[in-house]
């Protein structure tokens, strides 16, 4: 077995054989000619040939991948009627009295050279456009234009470098994967085959292909960017449940998105999903949530080396709203202290630092840092869909001082004419069994609450999660949990208010239907889990008891 | 002859994509020359590639320079595409 790795650039296994690209070589001859016009008639009639295969591969790429990656084709027809691409061929063939092919070899050198001196990497990139649309009208001129065809079996193509065009023309019926050694992450190579989804590596090195050769066995790795020839059986074995794994998420996906999260009797509920820092925002949209459930505000104080600043939230809240485009986004506040240290913060040793000065205990105590969060939050509400949702509450008396300190801020914001959203819900996480128990009380004073259900477990069993020796003791399903749950479902509707879960237990699809006869709202989970929570969701049958 | 001065906000200048775009509008008019100017260079807005071998960065001012039939309505037509990012 033998071993390559380069960058890969559209996550998916391939398994299969090898088959190396195989380029009608371009070369040309300095031929002297007589007569200038003859050769000048041939470079226009190969153009118009370009132009009607170019028109035809913008034809097949526009149904593959789309407008946007087709457009480079559109622009490639622009290049062949270039002012000044034309006005090169032509005087070189006047001036040199040349045959046609050579004055467009010269011509596709001298601009792809420019281009490769820019200083500019996309720019560097635009070479292997002028080289495709050269070679194009050489072979045409050469009257060979025939594009590469492949034999019946599916393979992996493995080239030195690939066109635009030449990617496109590739029956993709036949293309397990794109391998080459050349090529970066910006060349349109790369950009159609993340749009073909077709696993693809790039940028393997030189040697690669002299040690390959057609037939050989081989597995494409893109999401590491590896290739194995000749893979031995524990390799396969690996990547082939690699695969499996793969097709059925992307299978789930494909079912899946766009889908209602709809119970079999047609109870509907909301899955959002959990996020740490405005980079996961991708993931969120890509696994088709439809919202954030609890967006963790500490990344902005974990990642600083001092209290990050009014502007720095707002801009980074502002961002996750509009990114969000309108859908429910939960900003919790900081929820530093216990596991979450920040040295600024200088936070004193302790004990035992889960049931001590942490998240809201902060927030009261230090006004002014609870404050400057609470200003950001506001400022972004224009932006978007906002909730704001504050961490272990224990009492009413904490939640009354919260919620002051939050009109309190609202109203300095208004008298400062600061644009807000009308309405900002407010809730609060249940995670301390203490909340659970007053949840009707504390129900009457918010928008909704959400179950954290990491710290509720560790809470209500006396068990510390980290800890692997009392593993055995730490049941996620415990009953008690359980119905502190339930009780606090009740509390909410009661009141009005709507509840979420936003711990790990809201993944645990084994007690989805539990969730749903509870009247849980809302479940968020890691962006990964929001299709098979949504499968879960719409197999349960609520009708029956 | 009438010129106006534009910046550039698409995010990655003028790539492909606009400069294509800017090239196809500026030939439509095939009596109206269309030159810019940028970093002390002139380019002519008909050439895609010399658009696109200008480098013209988000941010950079250009010159846009009408001249010829309807030469007004051009420099609208052409100075609307920078301003709206080329649709992007």
């Amino acid at each position: 077995m033998k071993k390559y790795t380069g960058k890969g650039v559209y996550g998916a296994v391939a398994i299969g054989k090898i088959s190396i690209f195989k380029r009608q070589e371009v070369s040309v001859k300095r031929e002297r000619i007589d007569d200038i016009d003859a050769q000048k008639q041939r470079v226009e009639d190969a153009k118009a040939q370009a132009t009607a295969q170019l028109q035809e591969i913008y034809d097949k790429a526009l149904k593959e991948v789309g407008e946007a990656n087709a457009q480079i084709f559109e622009i490639h027809m622009m290049m062949l009627e270039d002012l000044d691409y034309n006005d090169s061929i032509c005087n070189i063939i006047e001036t040199q009295s040349v045959n046609a092919e050579y004055a467009v070899a010269v011509t596709s050198d001298n601009f792809a050279e420019m281009f490769s001196a820019m200083d500019d990497a996309y720019m560097k990139e635009r070479a292997a456009d002028i080289r495709d649309i050269s070679n194009r009208l050489i072979r045409n001129l050469q009257a060979g234009g025939s594009d590469n065809a492949l034999g019946d079996d599916k393979v992996i193509i493995c080239a030195d470098d690939l066109a635009p065009s030449e990617t496109v023309l590739l029956d993709k019926e036949k293309v397990l994967a794109f391998v080459t050694a050349h090529g970066s992450s910006n060349s349109h190579t790369a950009i159609l085959a993340r749009n073909m989804n077709i696993p693809a590596i790039i940028g393997l090195g030189d040697a690669f292909l002299s040690e390959i050769k057609d037939g050989d066995s081989a597995i494409v790795d893109g999401f590491t960017g590896e290739i194995f020839i000749s893979p031995d059986e524990e390799t396969t074995a690996r990547l082939e449940k690699k695969q499996k794994e793969d097709e059925e998420k992307k299978k789930l996906l494909q079912e899946l998105k766009g889908k209602e999260n709809v119970t079999l009797d047609g109870k509907k509920i909301n899955i959002y999903a959990n996020i740490g820092s405005v980079d996961n925002i991708g993931a969120v949209l890509l696994n088709d949530a439809g919202g954030i459930g609890l967006f963790r505000s500490e990344f902005l104080y974990l990642e600083s080396n001092d209290y990050p600043t009014e502007e720095q939230q707002f801009a980074a809240y502002k961002k996750v709203l509009e990114s969000m485009a309108g859908k429910k986004v939960i900003i919790r506040t900081l929820d530093i202290g216990a596991d979450k240290q920040v040295d600024y913060f200088n936070l004193a040793k302790e004990e035992n630092p889960a049931l001590g000065y942490r998240a809201i205990r902060i927030c009261l105590t230090r006004p002014e840092i609870f404050k400057t969060q609470l200003r950001a939050l506001y400022r972004a509400s224009a932006y978007g869909n906002l909730g704001i949702m504050f961490p272990m509450i224990t009492s009413v008396s904490e939640l009354e001082k919260i919620l002051a300190i939050c009109s309190e801020v609202r109203d300095e914001l208004a008298a400062e004419g600061v644009e807000m959203a009308e309405k900002v819900e407010l809730g609060i996480m249940i995670e301390t069994p203490a909340a659970a128990v007053i949840s009707d009380l504390l129900a009457p004073m918010v928008d909704f609450f959400s179950v954290g259900t990491n710290d509720l477990t560790q809470y209500t069993l006396a068990v510390d999660r980290q800890n692997p020796e009392i593993e055995e003791f730490c049941d996620t399903h415990h009953e008690a949990i359980l119905r502190l749950i339930e009780f606090s479902a009740q509390s909410a509707h009661k009141h009005g208010a709507w509840i979420g879960i936003c711990g790990e237990l809201a993944a645990d699809t084994s007690l989805t239907e539990r969730f749903l006869r509870m009247g849980i709202d809302e479940l968020s989970v890691s962006p990964t889990f929001v299709l098979k929570v949504r499968e879960a969701v719409r197999s349960v049958d609520l009708s029956h008891a | 002859m009438v010129a106006k001065t534009v910046n550039v906000i698409n995010a990655q200048g003028m790539h492909m994509r606009p400069a294509g775009l800017l090239a196809k509008a500026a030939a439509a008019h095939k009596e109206c020359n269309v030159t810019l100017k940028v970093n002390e260079k002139s380019v002519n807005a008909k050439a895609v590639m010399q658009i696109m071998s200008a480098c013209i960065k988000c941010g950079s001012t250009v010159e846009i320079v009408c001249d010829g039939v309807d030469e007004q309505a051009v420099l609208d037509e052409i100075a609307g595409m920078f301003e709206s990012g080329f649709g992007e």
